[in-house]
């Protein structure tokens, strides 16, 4: 990946990261991370990870932000109109200083890694579906198995809890 | 990740640029169907008005309404004001169309509309981008598509444009389950995700007179494929989205101008592009039967020779021509069925299809572990 | 072609956005999305780093916390329509009934 891509899409996916932590409005947050779930795709395939570059995109931007679109539909979200400074003040305030020392320890930690790493040849084929295949049902087989359960397990417990309640609506509360 | 030389640049940009100008053709072909051949289908004449000066009339032509189509409807629609609706969220609703239309023109370069064919001693690709993964580049598409639509009916604080975005994005990721199964099928069957392959993998005859294309091999898939491509463009009988006679024009209603033109074009471009994946999947892409590299190889033994550069573009023509006569089925079924209730729409993608994708992709792994290999 | 720990930087500074987005904002939808911030923040590392070694297991493990993250979503979004329908609010500071 030549290094002004990478310069590029890392920009754009903090300046989108961003957005999504400061905007008011929730669709935009989400439009926002769509963004940055998109230029993460790309940096995947960039790294020669293709098939999962675009798995995120088809997966995570194309179906789980499409249902987070709904429930901020469903609930009607409003623009926000009240300011930060609002709330546990206490807790931000703290909270900003623990995310700094959190970028201060990380950057740290992860740019002391082995210098050069980057530059290693990969195995031909590397990130191509055959071998993510071969891998997946071979070595992961079952992480693999297990996870289709855990799907199915979160299948049935989303539709669970989002059920409207059964039963008689009682005086006074809220007609769902 | 090495970039390919400036030369194979130019020339997919090239071809990049002539796919797009084929899409837009179509879907002006399209557009023409709308409005004079559903007038043939229901029996009363069309557009016939549009005229420059009246030259047609006097010179004592019948008008085919191409004016109108092509010249009149064209600068109506990029001449309205282009108004957006108080209370609108103004930054999405300027997204929406364009977010609608990229991911269905992005997804026309990585159709082959030809063999690699060799002129002045360089072999060229007829295909603009030759991705190894480009099933999954379309499906990609097909996920971000669903955006445009659900923000723009969203973005228009209209209650049945709202109403229109809800059904759109519901029927679109829910026969995106069924299109993603029954190309499963298809991949499991040639055993590749690129679609030039898949064009290759689609030549030569069975007992010597049925070419093997693959509709013969996958005919449910085939049907799958269809059904959940006419469901994901929204068009009749599954457009409940626009349900013209209850929501108008659905998630598009407080559109006008260049932003309305951007949601029509969509509308006819995917529809374009529905025909042009089906063709690729499932009628053998740019193969014409009996046609190889030196010549037809017709069932009775005859060969007839020509050249190779006339193969090339007889398979061109052929891309073209079976693209067109899917369109126009689209079209056909569109003027004549009616609309889906929303239950049954759901029903149908979900208790229907889906089965039955999954039971495909079941019964070709079995007949290729059987036979051991693809047939 | 661009070394790891630039790319392992990139990842740390998303994931410390999805922190302050989780510690800043009130609005569990926006909370949520903080998280998901974080897990591709984690994904990218996972990518770089199995580059490094030349080895596909960081991108399988990648398809796996991408499995986990969509069942995750769903079911954190079921438990906020239900925390909706009960207190017809989504500030995390006003949903505060177990407290003394």
């Amino acid at each position: 990946m030549p290094p002004w891509l990478f310069v590029f899409l890392a920009a754009l996916s903090i300046i989108s990261a961003l957005g999504v932590i400061l905007q008011r409005n929730p669709v935009h947050s989400l439009l926002s991370l769509v963004l940055t779930l998109l230029t993460i795709a790309v940096l995947f395939m960039g790294l020669g990870a293709v098939v999962v570059g675009f798995l995120q995109a088809i997966v995570y931007a194309g179906a789980i932000m499409v249902l987070f679109l709904f429930v901020i539909w469903l609930l009607n979200l409003q623009v926000e109109t009240r300011s930060v400074a609002t709330g546990h003040l206490a807790l931000k305030f703290f909270g900003a200083i623990a995310a700094a020392t959190l970028v201060a320890e990380l950057f740290a930690i992860v740019t002391r890694a082995p210098a050069g790493a980057g530059a290693t040849a990969v195995p031909s084929g590397y990130g191509s579906i055959e071998q993510l295949a071969s891998t997946l049902f071979s070595e992961y087989l079952v992480a693999f198995e297990v996870t289709s359960v855990l799907l199915l397990a979160a299948i049935v417990g989303a539709i669970a809890i989002a059920r409207r309640p059964a039963g008689p609506v009682r005086p006074g509360a809220r007609s769902a | 990740m090495s970039s390919p030389p400036v030369p194979e640049l130019i020339v997919g940009a090239i071809e990049a640029i002539v796919m797009l100008l084929v899409a837009l053709g179509l879907a002006m072909m399209l557009l023409y169907f709308e409005r004079k051949g559903s007038a043939l289908i229901q029996d009363r004449i069309g557009a016939n008005r549009a005229n420059i000066l009246g030259v047609g009339r006097r010179l004592g032509l019948p008008n085919f309404g191409l004016l109108n189509t092509f010249i009149a409807d064209p600068v109506k629609m990029f001449t309205k004001e282009d108004f957006v609706p108080d209370g609108a969220d103004k930054f999405v609703h300027a997204l929406a169309p364009f977010l609608a239309l990229f991911p269905v023109l992005a997804t026309f370069v990585v159709i082959p509309f030809g063999d690699t064919i060799a002129v002045a001693g360089r072999s060229f690709n007829l295909q603009a981008t030759n991705l190894n993964v480009a099933v999954l580049y379309m499906l990609s598409m097909i996920g971000v598509g669903v955006y445009g639509i659900a923000l723009g009916g969203w973005s228009s604080n209209n209650r049945w444009s709202l109403l229109g975005a809800i059904r759109a994005s519901a029927q679109m990721i829910s026969y995106e389950l069924a299109l993603g199964l029954a190309i499963i099928s298809v991949v499991m069957t040639y055993g590749t995700l690129d679609l030039q392959q898949m064009c290759h993998a689609q030549s030569g005859v069975w007992w010597g007179w049925l070419p093997r294309w693959g509709i013969f091999t996958q005919p449910l898939a085939c049907i799958i494929f269809l059904t959940a491509g006419v469901a994901e463009t929204k068009r009749i009988p599954f457009d409940l989205p626009e349900g013209e006679s209850e929501l108008v024009l659905g998630y598009s209603v407080e559109y006008s101008g260049g932003k309305q033109a951007a949601f029509m074009l969509t509308d006819l471009a995917e529809q374009a592009l529905v025909s042009m994946l089906l063709t690729t999947f499932f009628l053998g892409g740019w193969q014409v039967p009996y046609l190889y590299h030196d010549g037809f190889h017709l069932p009775g033994g005859a060969l007839i020779a020509i050249p190779a550069l006339a193969v090339s573009i007889l398979g061109v023509i052929a891309f073209l021509l079976k693209t067109v006569v899917l369109c126009l089925f689209l079209g056909m079924v569109r003027w004549t069925l009616p609309r889906f209730r929303y239950d049954q729409l759901m029903r149908l993608g979900w208790k229907g299809l889906l089965p039955l994708g999954l039971a495909n992709v079941m019964v070709t792994a079995l007949v290729i572990v059987m036979f051991g290999g693809t047939r | 072609m661009v070394p790891t720990g630039y790319c392992m930087a990139l990842s740390a500074a998303i994931f410390a956005i999805g922190v302050a987005g989780v510690l800043i904002r009130r609005n569990v939808i926006v909370m949520f999305m903080s998280i998901e911030l974080m897990l591709n923040a984690v994904n990218l590392a996972f990518v770089a780093l199995g580059r490094a070694a030349g080895s596909m297991d960081g991108q399988v493990i990648v398809f796996f916390v991408m499995t986990v993250a969509a069942a995750e979503a769903a079911v954190g979004l079921g438990i906020i329509i239900a925390i909706f329908r009960l207190h017809e609010t989504i500030n995390a500071d006003e949903i505060n009934m177990m407290r003394w």
